[in-house]
């Protein structure tokens, strides 16, 4: 069996790539890294692919706010095509930067009451959840805890915990109101959230205060995955901070997480 | 600031501001910082960004350009105005804009402009001109005064911004266009001494008469007057900061004469050590060392200063600070992969008094804050791990701050040499030429004055860390191709510098009208020695140009061709087919006359203060907690965090370490390649305080430092290199000079006894900061960046404690060693001995302490460095969670009269020493590792939470919890 091919997909800024890359291959993918103008000239090269990685970064500077000049592009030139490769089993990815990207660009959108049909571009003015500023309004690097729970993302299990660094200035998730995380709970979106040990101050623990301590949600469909923090960085036996404390590891944390992604994802049928 | 009734520009107007009740965090900051300025009366702030779009655009495609791309849906709020139109007033608010001046660099307005085109959101123009604006929004009753502080203070820097206050008068348009002109002479060939001196002054040549006297010579040979293109050229050329005429010249010192000083000490030790796995040294724009012999990888590394720009626009200046010395390592032979940044700072102290600042200089935390920021949104950007530096603090930084960037960098070893044959195009890559950063090698090699922030604003350079991203994707693929003969960057000097260093062995010939530019009207000097930023140039062979060209704008990088390297010795300019220089190579490279300079060296004649006993019960504790509380000694965790040290993915030993990431690495280490288990560790040594009192030992210091951090996380000493960079005060004074002379001498004399080879360095003389007739120079401060190999990074060591039971070693003597210590800089204590390590023990004790770790024997490693052993314990014992208990009552202790043995086992920051942590079982061979060194056991890990120190006759010296020891270092040093 052929594994599944992974399309990186990188511009200006992009800095997270060679190590998705390097995460995705020790997982047991076929990776090719790609310039973002190369797909966005010929979408259909998504077909050939299982996957599709934003990786993280600060896309053309992050100008103006996170990920939004990319997530544009996105939306403008590859949205319809990115929609029918996610409802054709592709799987997507976005980390940190990639994450913001994806967000900018409505791919995560929770489910609308009258919603528009499947596909169809829809302006960015109607988007209702977004990543703010950090409530430090600082660019924090630590090390955090995930978790999943409950989730439709198609490679995550359940009580699943991964340890990984975050390392980012607007990674706040927030919701329009009330109503938009209820139907991002509804629709099992809630993918990954931080752990925080202890009630009250949440902080560091969830750096930078997102709502319900989320890091990470998933399309309806749990084929397309956002999240802020960083599993490719957790990658190796010595990645984890406190490796010198612990007893011998052979991976990781997150390099699971990649493996299951691969296993999840089959190659895509023209 | 302009609070005068200009017209309103003539664009589109779109401010957006966060949507009450979004929460601003910008805004509390900028709060925060007013109480800080100690302005009360303002009862809430309000931050928005703000653009100036094309007037061409319908009402339609300016309302779409603001929704779709300039603000967010659920965060936002959007005000449009229409060209001219006034902006509404809103309540009582008092209202700052804050815009960058015409032709300073806008990397926001670049990526809108591209934005729009991509997206065909910009109507049917061609690069639609596009600005940005901040708009602050102040509520309450600060006074007029109050708000124009803020407003200068806080929200804008006049150097390179224009402060609007209560006006709406934005500045919109490309800067006004000088008067263009050709080839102007310059007459020089029948001036007086005072009038060569004044056209130095005046143009910013930064030549002394020496130097101008010889040009008149060599023009007065030719028989005719130089144009500005050719004095300028040389004036780069010639500078402090390119040529290093200090370091080169012919010093005479206590009847000694020494020609280059760089040459008999830093260079000689290389040159004799001559190290097999030196690939490259001195030479190039970065020193290469070997790393992965199996895979043909090696390691290079430079650490450039940025001082003055920092000092006069903290943001721009440390940010272009690290994107040059990125650009370094781009430009070290064929080209490197950056792998990691290091940073380190020094600043005046972050609570001095506002009244103690000197006229002209912004307050220290000001300054701080700004060289941090700027190094994180460029470091970060640029996708490179900072993963190693430091803070120093001395009130004599206070008008010249210090910053020190450095770049790791990967490079096959085939990439380590480069040359250029004639008839390689002159082929540059990267930003545009603009008017940015005029004099910039001129201007940091001259004092700073209370007015430099006014006459020198053109010399600050804005950094685009995107625009050097695309040039570093680009010139590796270009790289891997073979595309190119040899590459250099641009930095001080611009294109005069490095066209100048490239054809410095055939020739040039530039077409200086073919340099993309960022707006018209640049004079043909301009474009010469701009630095504006993120340019590098190669030497790309014809037939290659092509594919060259279509590597680097498959990125999006803009290039041009603008020349060619020649055989003819010979520099030659072309502006609109006019010849606007034409010099040798050889006066202009090796005609700089070298006269001699006197150095002296009297030490500071302080009496020996002495150490007395800590008396009381509680006097240690006291002691202890405020040296962990000092500046140089706190927890830099708010800074460190602000980079991302995890990029790329190959950290193994974090700035942070222990059950709380709390714990201060000692150095850091890197896997850099999947291939092999084998790692690099990175680390530094400075101590300015040691530097005042004796130049010589600080040096020693310094080194020992480097090196022993270095080996506490399991460096390799054998294969381990360092770098210099010396900043100093002005030169020209014999006794700064002398300090100088006795540093690089103490540099030869540790580099030889370490066997430890310099591989690289930089100087930045002339640190001193004049108000009026006072005059303040900056310490002494050699940096020291050591880069190690690490064999085997599973055996890589952290400092914090690993389990309660283990014994706890000292490794290494101690003496009576508190000059320029924490200790006495607490107590305000001057004078006293500075340490200096014993250099026929200390490289035995690196080695065989590395063998130890190397062999696996020890379970932490904590150099001793400020704050002598009582700081190392502490900090072990908080960030394992775990306490200790000391005992020093058997240790051998033979000092000075008048230096209380206890207390000076505790604060002493005698050299060459470690705490190291040892398992049961592992007790003898790490004995055996270590024998015939010195090596004593002093306690033991313990599970009770708190650190205890018995003294002489086992009486209690210090007996204090670890959540007390965590919180002081935690406290001490808050940005």
């Amino acid at each position: 069996m052929t594994s599944p091919l992974a399309i990186v997909t990188r511009t200006a800024g992009t800095n997270c790539d060679a190590e998705a890359v390097r995460a995705l291959e020790l997982a047991g993918a076929r990776v090719e890294l790609i310039h973002i103008q190369q797909l966005l000239d010929d979408p259909q090269r998504l077909q050939e692919a299982g996957m599709c990685i934003f990786p993280g970064g600060f896309s053309y500077g992050d100008d103006i706010a996170a990920g939004r000049v990319l997530g544009l592009e996105l939306r403008h030139g590859m949205y319809a095509e990115l929609r029918r490769f996610i409802d054709a089993d592709g799987l997507v990815l976005g980390i940190c930067n990639g994450f913001q990207v994806l967000i900018e660009s409505g791919i995560l959108d929770p489910p609308v009451s009258e919603s528009p049909k499947q596909g169809e571009l829809k302006s960015a003015a109607g988007r209702e959840i977004a990543l703010h500023a950090n409530a430090s309004n600082r660019f924090e690097c630590r090390w955090i805890e995930l978790e999943a729970a409950d989730t439709a993302c198609v490679w995550l299990s359940d009580g699943q915990s991964i340890p990984c660094p975050a390392a980012h200035a607007e990674g706040r998730f927030v919701v329009q109101n009330d109503a938009v995380l209820t139907r991002l709970k509804d629709a099992k979106q809630i993918a990954l959230r931080y752990v925080v040990p202890n009630a009250g101050d949440s902080f560091p623990a969830n750096p930078n205060g997102s709502i319900d301590n989320i890091a990470g949600i998933c399309d309806p469909s749990g084929r397309a995955l956002g999240l802020m923090p960083h599993p490719e960085r957790n990658i190796l036996p010595w990645n984890h901070p406190q490796w010198t404390r612990l007893s011998p590891r052979s991976e990781g944390e997150g390099l699971s997480f990649f493996r299951q992604m691969v296993q999840a994802a089959s190659p895509v049928s023209v | 600031m302009d609070s005068t009734t200009a017209p309103l520009p003539d664009a589109w107007r779109v401010e957006v501001f966060r949507r009450p009740p979004v929460d601003d965090p910008e805004a509390n900051h900028l709060l925060g910082a007013v109480k800080e300025l100690g302005i009360e009366g303002l009862s809430s702030a309000r931050v928005g960004h703000g653009y100036l779009l094309p007037p061409a655009l319908s009402p339609e495609e300016a309302g779409r350009i603001a929704t779709e791309l300039l603000a967010d849906p659920v965060l936002d709020e959007i005000t449009l105005y229409a060209p001219r139109q006034e902006p509404k007033k809103n309540s009582s608010a008092r209202r700052v804009l804050v815009a960058k001046k015409a032709g300073v660099m806008d990397p926001v307005a670049m990526t809108i402009t591209r934005a729009l085109e991509r997206n065909d959101l910009g109507g049917d123009q061609r690069e639609p001109y596009v600005s940005t604006f901040t708009a602050y929004e102040l509520e309450g009753d600060a006074s007029n005064n109050d708000i124009a502080e803020i407003a200068r203070k806080i929200l804008g820097n006049e150097t390179i911004e224009d402060v609007l206050l209560d006006s709406e008068s934005l500045p919109y348009g490309p800067p006004a266009e000088g008067p263009v002109h050709g080839r102007v002479e310059v007459p020089i060939l029948e001036a007086s001494d005072e009038a060569l001196m004044k056209l130095s002054t005046d143009g910013c040549l930064s030549l002394n008469l020496i130097e101008m006297l010889e040009i008149k010579a060599h023009y007065k040979e030719a028989g005719r007057e130089p144009s500005a293109c050719e004095l300028e050229t040389i004036a780069q050329t010639w500078s402090e900061h390119c040529k290093h005429k200090t370091f080169a010249g012919i010093i005479e010192m206590d009847g000694e004469r020494i020609d280059n000083l760089l040459k008999t000490t830093i260079k000689r030790a290389t040159e004799e050590l001559d190290k097999p796995w030196c690939i490259s040294v001195f030479h190039d724009n970065a020193g290469i060392i070997e790393f992965d012999p199996e895979s043909g990888w090696d390691l290079c590394f430079k650490v450039e200063t940025h001082n003055h720009p920092s000092a006069i626009d903290p943001y721009g200046g440390a940010g272009t600070g690290i994107g040059g010395v990125i650009r370094d390592i781009l430009g070290v032979g064929l080209g490197a992969r950056p792998i990691a940044n290091t940073d380190s700072f020094f600043v005046g102290p972050l609570d001095m008094p506002r009244e103690d600042v000197p006229k002209g200089s912004m307050h220290p935390r000001r300054i701080l804050r700004g060289i941090v920021a700027g190094v994180r949104d460029y470091g970060n950007r640029m996708g490179i791990p900072t993963v190693s530096g430091g803070v120093w603090v001395d009130p004599r930084y206070v008008g010249n701050p210090l910053v020190y960037a450095g770049t790791v960098g990967l490079i096959p070893r085939s990439c380590a040499d480069k040359e250029v044959h004639p008839g390689d195009i002159i082929f540059v890559a990267g930003g545009r030429t603009g008017r940015d950063g005029i004099h910039g090698a001129t201007f940091s090699s001259a004092e700073l004055t209370e007015d430099s922030d006014v006459v020198s604003s053109a010399a600050v350079q804005i950094g685009d860390a995107i625009t050097e991203k695309r040039v570093l994707d680009a010139l590796l693929r270009a790289r891997d191709l073979g595309l190119y003969r040899a590459v250099t960057d641009c930095g001080a000097g611009g294109f005069s510098s490095a066209v100048g260093e490239m054809g410095e062995k055939c020739g040039a010939d530039v077409t200086l009208d073919s340099v993309p530019l960022k707006y018209a009207g640049l004079s043909p000097e301009e474009v010469w020695i701009s630095e504006a930023q993120e340019r590098m140039v190669f030497a790309v062979p014809p037939e290659n140009l092509e594919a060259c060209r279509a590597v680097f704008e498959a990125e999006g990088c803009e290039t041009a061709d603008i020349g060619t390297f020649t055989d003819t010795g010979r520099l030659i300019l072309r502006w609109h087919e006019e010849v606007v220089a034409d010099m040798s190579m050889s006066f202009l490279h090796d005609g700089t006359p070298r006269p001699t300079r006197k150095a002296e060296w009297n030490p500071p004649s302080i009496k020996d203060p002495g150490l007395e006993r800590l008396s009381d019960a509680g006097d240690a504790n006291d002691a202890l907690v405020r040296c962990l509380a000092h500046p140089d000694v706190a927890s830099k965790e708010w800074i460190v965090r602000q980079y991302d040290h995890e990029v790329q993915g190959t950290s193994v030993i974090k700035p942070f370490v222990g059950t709380r990431a709390d714990g201060p690495s000692d150095a850091a280490v890197l896997r850099p390649l999947d291939s092999t288990d084998a790692g690099c560790a990175i680390s530094c040594g400075a101590n300015p305080r040691y530097g005042v009192l004796d130049p010589y030992r600080m040096a020693l210091a310094v080194i020992d430092e480097a090196l022993r951090n270095s080996v506490a996380v399991g460096g390799d000493p054998d294969h381990t290199a360092i770098l210099d960079n010396f900043s100093w005060g002005n030169c020209d004074k014999p006794d700064r000079l002398g300090s100088l002379v006795l540093a690089s001498k103490a540099c030869y004399d540790a580099a030889m006894a370490y066997s430890t080879p310099f591989i690289s360095g930089k100087d930045s003389l002339n640190n001193e900061y004049r108000v009026g007739d006072e005059t303040i120079s900056i310490p002494p401060t050699l940096l020291i960046s050591a880069l190690a190999k690490v064999q085997d990074v599973k055996r890589a060591m952290t400092m914090d404690l690993k389990q309660a039971g283990n014994s706890i070693y000292l490794v290494g003597n101690t003496s009576a060693e508190l000059g320029g210590s924490v200790l006495f800089d607490v107590n305000g204590t001057a004078g006293g001995t500075v340490p200096a390590p014993d250099l026929a023990l200390a490289p035995k004790l690196m080695r065989a302490l590395a063998s130890a770790i190397a062999g696996g024997r020890l379970r932490a490693c904590h150099d001793l460095s400020e704050g002598g052993l009582a700081v190392a314990a502490a900090e072990s014992a908080f960030s394992g969670d775990l306490g200790a208990e000391l005992d020093l009552s058997s240790l051998s202790a033979d000092f000075d009269d008048g230096y209380d043995r206890d207390a000076t086992l505790l604060f002493s920051e005698s050299c060459t020493r470690w705490i190291v942590e040892v398992a049961p079982s592992e007790e003898d061979s790490f004995r055996s590792c270590l024998e015939g060194l010195p090596v004593q056991h002093i306690g033991r890990v313990t599970e009770s939470p708190k650190l205890v120190i018995r003294g002489a006759e086992r009486a209690t010296l210090l007996d204090i919890s670890i959540d007390d020891l965590r919180a002081a270092h935690q406290s001490g040093f808050q940005g």
